[in-house]
């Protein structure tokens, strides 16, 4: 890595002592030794295992649970269901306002996705655990499924979630969060040239080296204190509190220290149930997920479509630009609403467009519900922008990165969404590359600069 | 049939911090008895250094050796609350919080070293190395530690501070979309090279080079670590990864690594890491988050390299052997 000192020099004090330092990391040598404790390290006597009976059907009813053979396995303790559940019902970001809730902890007559909990199972081993799990025998009446967004969207689609009553998260904007900037239709009737192109996306998923999961230990004062690797300690102790409606003052969560997250570890599935557990047995519980869990189970980052119209002059101006975004949510919300308004702010990229339409759209389908991951809301959208930005170029016959140049955002311009643009630095970014790619630009555009056009 | 050289380009931003804001986070300092300092969060480290960030950020506002400061963080019985690690939040809002925690300590500090030394606090100054001084008159000087020893147990002071950071939450309009989704953005631009093999469709990323403008890099090699990882994972996500290959078809999900593709130390491309900063007006020494965006210049780039290198577009991710081949095929039939 090389530090380019010269770039804003001017607006920039290099005079601090510890900033600035590439000082050793003190959890460094913990890590490569093998020293850190992980939450997976901590085992307490009498501890028991829990596993998910999951949902093998897309879409269905359940007529009936029978876990009467699961309970006489040997080393089962405990076998719960959705009536176990003190508020079944959730959404997490019922915290910051963003509601219906729309997700069960524990099915509760339909599952919307093939791997749903259905049936939580503790037992003395994993083994039994996992032989118990085996003999819960559901009846399922399977129901028609949607996994394509625009199918979903359509009049007569399945509906996947009957807590939203339709397949899309409706915003208080509508069915869709709106940017509205300039008058994009007289931008296209203007313009030199239209391109309207779409771009998609497949669900990816975080893989971290340690798999989501928690320790519980039930403390002699009534309390429960939960060993966890969630990226957020009092987010998911809140949420806890409201699906136990237990006091947030008798959980007591211990974490800090997590084998990557990457987004993955923001959704508060596991920390509710083992507590759950490990009060209505009085024993620790422990739930990991297995490898196949992180990877079809816990939420992936979503397929997204992203539709780009854009106008743009011969003389390398994009005049006019319509974005339409789906972000395929899954059977639920978990954070999806929020990534969709994400991506929202974020169009129509780091570029100064006169006239711009945004819609975005959370869609449900039957599929593993996703959510938040590094980039969320973004890094799809940034494919299709920059994918699109080199398709426009070529379109017109310009340098690709001549072309950036030209559209870059610089201090003071506007913004879609009616901020003006402050502490921008692509350009500098752009000419750096260009140096260091040896892709030569015309001297015009290695002259500018982000503070203010003209400069 | 032959192996095609070509390059693509790609520039980004990105936001530091959760959408439309409305996110807190606060620190607590405060000194032992020996003037050590302990930061006290609720921040979770995902392995990113978050910790070793912290106690740079409050050894500089305190002006202190780093290795006098320890974090204890992500205990909900004894740390103040943080809306979680994040949305490329964690150094900017813990930093923020810290800092101001770290200040109204390094107040009281001051104000026992006056009462020693017989100054005003004004007139005194750090020098970093874990010692007050007279400004002007260094020889004038106390030690944090007998600052310390003094506060605790001859002034009864306590050298302690709160910090909170909050940027108040932006609500949308409804229909223009009028908003502040963010306060602070970081920038990026990375140029692709790549061979593909027209043949097979395989693509092979050569170089990719990397500028990042990220506010201010507070340690350097940390920054480093996570440029370089993000890049790879960049590249991973534009040729190999999904839980759906046939997406929205559910079939054929990968359930372990010998299912669900990503890049081995043999696929990885050459790396250069450039950074820029132009430190941002609210990031605690002018930092942003790079932890995010610095995965997000790669995909478009090697897609664009694609394009250039056999001229066909794969508008779909992940951009495998097998689109290029039926992409190829087409266009060979047109």
């Amino acid at each position: 890595m090389e530090l380019r000192k010269n770039y804003f020099a001017d607006v920039r004090k290099d005079d601090l002592h510890e900033i600035g330092q590439p000082r050793p990391r003190s959890d460094s040598p913990g890590h490569v030794t093998g020293k850190t404790a992980y939450f997976a390290d901590r085992s307490f006597p009498g501890m028991l295992h829990l596993k998910m009976v999951r949902s093998p059907h897309h879409h269905a009813r359940i007529r009936s649970i029978d876990t009467s053979e699961a309970e006489k396995h040997p080393g089962v303790v405990r076998v719960l269901t959705a009536k176990d559940v003190p508020h079944n019902v959730y959404t997490i970001l019922i915290l910051i306002q963003i509601g219906p809730e729309d997700e069960t902890v524990l099915a509760d007559g339909k599952v919307r996705w093939k791997g749903e909990a259905v049936v939580a199972v503790l037992a003395e081993t994993e083994r039994a655990a996992q032989e118990a799990a085996a003999k819960v025998r559901i009846d399922y009446e399977v129901l028609p499924a949607v996994f394509d967004m625009e199918e979903a969207l359509k009049p007569g689609a399945p509906l996947v979630n009957e807590y939203h009553g339709q397949n899309y998260y409706l915003y208080d904007s509508g069915e869709c969060r709106k940017v509205r900037f300039g008058d994009v239709e007289a931008g296209f009737a203007g313009a030199d040239h239209i391109l309207e192109q779409s771009y998609q996306s497949s669900p990816i998923e975080h893989a971290p080296t340690e798999t989501t999961g928690c320790v519980v230990a039930p403390e002699g004062n009534d309390r429960f204190t939960c060993y966890t690797n969630t990226q957020a300690m009092f987010f998911t102790l809140d949420n806890t509190s409201i699906i136990l409606q237990m006091p947030g003052s008798k959980l007591h969560f211990v974490g800090g220290t997590v084998g990557g997250g990457f987004g993955g570890k923001v959704d508060v599935i596991v920390e509710p149930i083992a507590i759950l557990g490990a009060k209505l047995t009085g024993r620790p519980v422990c739930f990991i997920y297995s490898r196949e869990e992180e990877m079809q189970i816990s939420s992936p980052r979503a397929a997204e479509k992203v539709v780009i119209k854009d106008g743009v002059m011969t003389d390398g101006r994009i005049v006019a630009r319509k974005v339409t975004g789906y972000t395929d949510a899954g059977a639920y919300s978990r954070h999806s609403p929020y990534g969709a308004q994400k991506g929202a702010g974020h169009y129509p990229g780091p570029y100064t467009i006169p006239n711009v339409w945004i819609d975005t759209y959370c869609v449900y389908t039957n599929r593993t519900p996703s959510s938040a991951m590094r980039g969320f809301g973004v890094t799809i959208g940034d494919f299709a922008l920059e994918v699109q930005m080199d398709k426009l170029a070529r379109l017109i016959g310009m340098d690709p990165l001549e072309f950036r140049f030209i559209n870059a955002y610089r201090d003071g311009d506007m913004k879609a969404h009616r901020q003006p643009t402050e502490g921008a630095a692509l350009i500098e970014c752009m000419q750096e590359a260009s140096r260091v790619a040896n892709w030569p630009v015309a001297e015009k555009y290695m002259a500018m600069s982000s503070y203010a056009k003209g400069a | 049939m032959a192996i095609r050289r070509g390059r693509g380009v790609a520039a980004i931003n990105y936001p530091t911090g959760m959408n439309l804001g409305g996110d807190p986070t606060q620190a607590l300092v405060h000194s032992t008895p020996t003037g050590n300092f302990m930061v006290t969060l609720s921040s979770v480290d995902l392995g990113q250094g978050m910790k070793q960030i912290m106690a740079q950020i409050c050894a500089e506002t305190i002006g202190v050796p780093t290795d006098r400061v320890v974090v204890d963080t992500a205990d909900t019985d004894t740390g103040p609350h943080c809306m979680g690690t994040f949305a490329s939040r964690g150094t900017h809002r813990a930093g923020n919080a810290v800092i101001q925690a770290a200040r109204e300590a390094r107040q009281v500090m001051l104000e026992v070293a006056a009462e020693e030394l017989e100054v005003n606090a004004s007139d005194l100054e750090t020098d970093g190395q874990g010692n007050i001084l007279v400004k002007g008159a260094p020889q004038k000087s106390i030690s944090i530690f007998d600052v310390a020893l003094s506060a605790h147990f001859k002034r009864g002071r306590s050298i302690s501070g709160r910090g909170m950071f909050l940027i108040p939450r932006s609500y949308p309009e409804k229909e223009t979309g009028a908003m502040k989704p963010s306060t602070c953005y970081a920038h990026a631009c990375t140029v692709a090279e790549v061979e593909v093999d027209d043949e097979t469709g395989e693509v092979t990323v050569l170089t990719v080079k990397n500028v990042f403008e990220i506010g201010r890099a507070l340690n350097p090699k940390m920054v480093e670590q996570q440029l370089v990882g993000g890049s790879w994972m960049g590249i991973s996500h534009a040729l190999y990864e999904t839980t759906e290959p046939y997406y929205p078809n559910r079939d054929h999900g990968g359930t372990d690594f010998n299912q669900y593709l990503m890049p081995g130390p043999g696929d990885l491309a050459e790396t250069k890491i450039i950074v820029l900063e132009r430190p941002s007006a609210d990031g605690p020494y002018g930092a942003k988050g790079p932890g995010e965006m610095c995965a997000n210049p790669q995909i478009p780039a090697v897609a664009n390299a694609v394009f250039d290198a056999v001229g066909v577009r794969i508008d779909t991710l992940p951009i495998t052997p097998e689109r290029i081949l039926r992409a190829l095929k087409a266009q060979a039939a047109n």
